[in-house]
């Protein structure tokens, strides 16, 4: 008894060689790119206040602000900017429905492993559907 | 709030979190709103530019709102932050100095935006 015991495999915790052989189901990808954009937004903060600064403190810097689209910061490429720039749009989009999809879960306890699937798959598709027409908009496609 | 000190000091259970997990969903509700309420003023008709959006924020009411919606934002990022810290950081000297950098940098980023509303 106490060598079967021994034998068993214990997961207390992933190891970061695991991740990529843990196939996760749809609302455990929703809850791992949920902590993955909040920290995403946390980190890219001071920029995101950058744009917010240069865009309101008068007519000089918010053409600085509009320019660093076109003509890029520093050594970083417009095209870059705008990359950064998709990146935060996808982050808040998902971060905002997949907490939507939380607090909805708290209200109505709508919480069996059909709905979560549901909500999950749709929370991936809207974020994914909407960050992809903005970016269309932000790269000047229409 | 019941008693929470001498030998009814409440060291385990279930309810430890429940202050941290009810202001996140406050906060989030509160920040969800706001962007309701910009996204609205940014689709009333005009063309976009320097002066539909600066007229957006120099409205006091606007002003106001966007200070709760800053310090509602620190808050919620510090509930999240610290949790991807004690989730993933077992050295305690390493996990504290990664909370202390947290606190300063979601303090700093807080004070700059507060400095940007009212010195419009």
């Amino acid at each position: 008894m106490a060598d079967m015991l021994k034998e068993r495999p214990v997961y207390r915790n992933i190891h970061v060689s695991q991740i990529v052989g843990y196939r996760l189901p749809p609302a455990g990808i929703v809850s791992i790119l949920h902590r993955v954009s909040g920290a995403v937004m946390f980190l890219l903060l001071p920029f995101v206040i950058w744009l917010f600064d240069n865009s309101l403190t008068s007519e000089i810097s918010f053409d600085r602000f509009a320019s660093v689209f076109s003509s890029g910061a520093g050594f970083l490429p417009g095209w870059f900017v705008k990359l950064v720039c998709l990146g935060l749009i996808w982050a808040y989009l998902h971060h905002f429905i997949a907490g939507v999809r939380h607090l909805w879960m708290d209200m109505t306890h709508s919480v069996t492993k059909e709905q979560g699937h549901r909500s999950a798959v749709i929370t991936l598709a809207l974020s994914a559907l909407l960050t992809v027409a903005l970016g269309a908009k932000l790269f000047g496609l229409f | 709030m019941s008693t929470n000190f001498g030998s009814k000091r409440i060291v385990v259970g279930a309810h430890y979190g429940s202050r941290d997990w009810l202001s996140q969903r406050v906060t989030a509700v509160l920040m969800a709103l706001f962007t309701l309420v910009l996204l609205v003023q940014v689709l009333m008709p005009g063309a976009m530019g320097y002066y539909k959006w600066a007229g957006i924020f120099s409205a006091q009411w606007m002003k106001v709102l966007t200070f709760v919606v800053i310090v509602a934002l620190a808050l919620h990022a510090w509930v999240g932050v610290r949790d991807i810290w004690m989730d993933y950081v077992k050295p305690v000297g390493l996990r504290l100095a990664l909370q202390v950098f947290s606190i300063v940098w979601l303090l700093g980023c807080a004070g700059w935006a507060v400095q940007v509303i009212w010195r419009l």
